[in-house]
């Protein structure tokens, strides 16, 4: 196992426990509002200081853990779920209309920064996690579709595949079989950096306010309160950044680390 | 070269014309009518019904489809619900503030990055490069508003070398402008940098393993030689491109960057638009924004395709 993957595996399952255990414990209720004791630097009783409602930063930062990674992960869901079959058929019928009208649908997706869809959505439907959620699982369809029809595409050429169809099998179903289980290390890594860059974006949106709403913590929208009180409160800003750093980092550690375990001849792409 | 040209630039206006139809119908399911917002509810129907003829809200949707997209092919992008003055007037002020940052955070971006990536792909698998690509590894984690942020806090509030926020105007010469516009700009330009600076080594590293250069080499050049003279010159292609794709990122970047230094860009324009319901002003800066992520993305393939003949064949 690479140092990559390893220092990766355990940044991301240091952020995933932390969500999880946030469920049934933090130290103190995230939404607890105790003025006298608002704005103070870390110390014993609050690991991560509290905010200027006197909220437990370090509660915050846990249960702000669930936000991004819900939302990222959900967002990675939708990219895949309607990216890959997108991907299967175009590389499947290639050179059709059907390869063209997808790789065209693509492209077009593909004009619409994330950020720009959320705006977009948010005009219309206000804002909220769930179009975050959209916005940013709408950004991802065209990845997932590019990375998969490209990996089948050369799949299509084997002679496994070749054996397949004269054995019979439909396209759809030597899709299903054959291919999608030889594409599968590559949407696993794939994956992982679309994950982090959902964590980013999801930053993003709700520090701009177009994410999640108040009460329900999240990072972004707790460093969009912080920064009228960077100057005499820096570890307001301070912790939640370095919380979605390292995020972020071990999300793409592990995502290299992976691509050089189960096959270092995968290209990821990096938008 | 011209058939490729013509190819690609039909299939620009093609993705431009579905995406303002897209836009639109996104735009037209928003719910509410913008005349009885501006108006208030105790409008008198003649009111509301001028007020709508004024902004050109009556007729069939095909109708405004067509005035909207024919007033911007002229310049005309409609009149603002809010404001009441023109929405092109609007986004030109605003594009005053945001295209000179996207630039200058490009800028910067590549100069940073060009040394950087060379210098590791020169010295691959030493401790210099090991540097570099932890940095960029780092870089790429941190999020541009939080860097910004923390530049805010050290260069402004601690070092008193820069304003915290806010924009000088260009009026007060370019100096300033350009002055208080070098903290966004960083924040913008090193996240870019990282990746920038991972693309140009892997592209050299990719260049360095050629046979041209062990011709290179053997005809004589140092490795230095070799390496500026053929190692880089090539490796710009593959880098151009990611250039071109970081321009459209920055434009749409710098919305977020403005508002952590109040800036009077586009970005604080469309927030704005989006908290009054100006949806007009909302729907026509997200059609310049994916305007200018399909006009370069264009440019760029053009480019791609006069230095590289090859590729000119894929469509």
């Amino acid at each position: 196992m690479s140092r990559n993957l390893f220092l990766g595996a355990f940044l991301s399952s240091l952020v995933v426990l932390a969500a999880l255990i946030s469920f049934v414990w933090t130290p103190y209720d995230y939404a607890a509002l105790s003025i006298p004791e608002k704005l103070q630097p870390p110390n014993a009783q609050h690991w991560f200081g509290t905010d200027h409602f006197g909220r437990d930063m370090f509660s915050m930062i846990m249960v702000g853990a669930r936000t991004s990674i819900a939302v990222a992960l959900v967002a990675v869901g939708i990219g895949m779920a309607l990216g890959v079959p997108l991907g299967l058929t175009a590389a499947a019928r290639k050179g059709s209309w059907l390869d063209e009208v997808i790789m065209r649908g693509n492209d077009l997706v593909f004009a619409f920064p994330s950020l720009v869809i959320a705006i977009l959505i948010t005009a219309v439907f206000g804002a909220g996690a769930i179009n975050a959620i959209i916005a940013i699982g709408i950004f991802n369809i065209p990845v997932f579709a590019r990375i998969t029809r490209g990996a089948a595409l050369s799949l299509w050429e084997r002679e496994f595949i070749l054996a397949a169809r004269v054995s019979g099998k439909g396209a759809a179903r030597i899709s299903a079989e054959h291919i999608l289980p030889n594409v599968a290390n590559l949407l696993i890594v794939q994956g992982t950096i679309q994950f982090s860059l959902g964590i980013l974006a999801e930053a993003g949106l709700s520090y701009v306010g177009l994410g999640a709403q108040p009460p329900t913590p999240s990072w972004g929208r707790m460093l969009a309160d912080a920064q009228t009180m960077v100057s005499f409160a820096p570890h307001l800003a301070l912790i939640p950044g370095v919380a979605i750093i390292v995020t972020v980092l071990g999300l793409n550690l592990l995502g290299d680390g992976l691509r050089d375990w189960l096959d270092p001849r995968i290209r990821v792409a990096r938008a | 070269m011209l058939r490729y040209a013509l190819k690609r630039l039909i299939s620009l206006l093609i993705s431009l014309a579905v995406a303002s139809v897209v836009i639109f119908a996104v735009i037209e399911v928003a719910p509410g009518d913008p005349a009885s917002f501006m108006l208030g509810v105790n409008a008198q129907e003649d009111t509301l019904a001028a007020l709508r003829a004024e902004l050109g809200l009556d007729g069939s949707k095909m109708q405004r489809y067509l005035n909207w997209v024919g007033g911007m092919l002229v310049g005309d992008f409609g009149t603002s619900y809010t404001y009441r003055t023109p929405v092109s007037q609007m986004i030109a002020d605003r594009l005053w503030v945001s295209l000179p940052l996207a630039l200058y955070a490009l800028t910067l971006s590549t100069v940073i990055a060009f040394p950087a990536g060379i210098y590791a792909a020169a010295r691959r698998g030493k401790p210099g490069d090991l540097v570099v690509m932890g940095s960029t590894q780092l870089g790429i984690a941190v999020p541009n508003f939080w860097f910004a942020m923390m530049l805010v806090l050290i260069f402004a509030i601690n070092l008193r070398w820069f304003n915290a926020g806010g924009f000088v105007g260009w009026s007060n010469g370019m100096w300033a402008g350009l002055h208080s516009l070098t903290l966004p700009a960083i924040a913008l330009a090193l996240p870019q940098a990282a990746i920038l600076a991972r693309v140009m080594r892997s592209a050299l590293l990719d260049i360095l393993g050629e046979d041209f250069m062990r011709t290179a080499r053997a005809k004589g050049l140092s490795r230095r030689q070799a390496l500026w003279r053929h190692g880089v010159r090539n490796a710009l292609i593959p880098v151009l491109t990611i250039i071109g794709l970081q321009f459209s990122f920055l434009l749409a970047g710098s919305i977020i960057i403005e508002q952590v230094f109040y800036l009077p860009g586009l970005g604080r324009l469309v927030f704005q638009a989006i908290s009054a319901r100006d949806l007009i002003v909302v729907e026509s800066v997200v059609m310049l924004l994916v305007f200018a992520v399909i006009t370069v993305n264009f440019l760029v393939d053009l480019a791609y395709a006069a230095v590289d003949p090859r590729l000119r064949s894929r469509t």
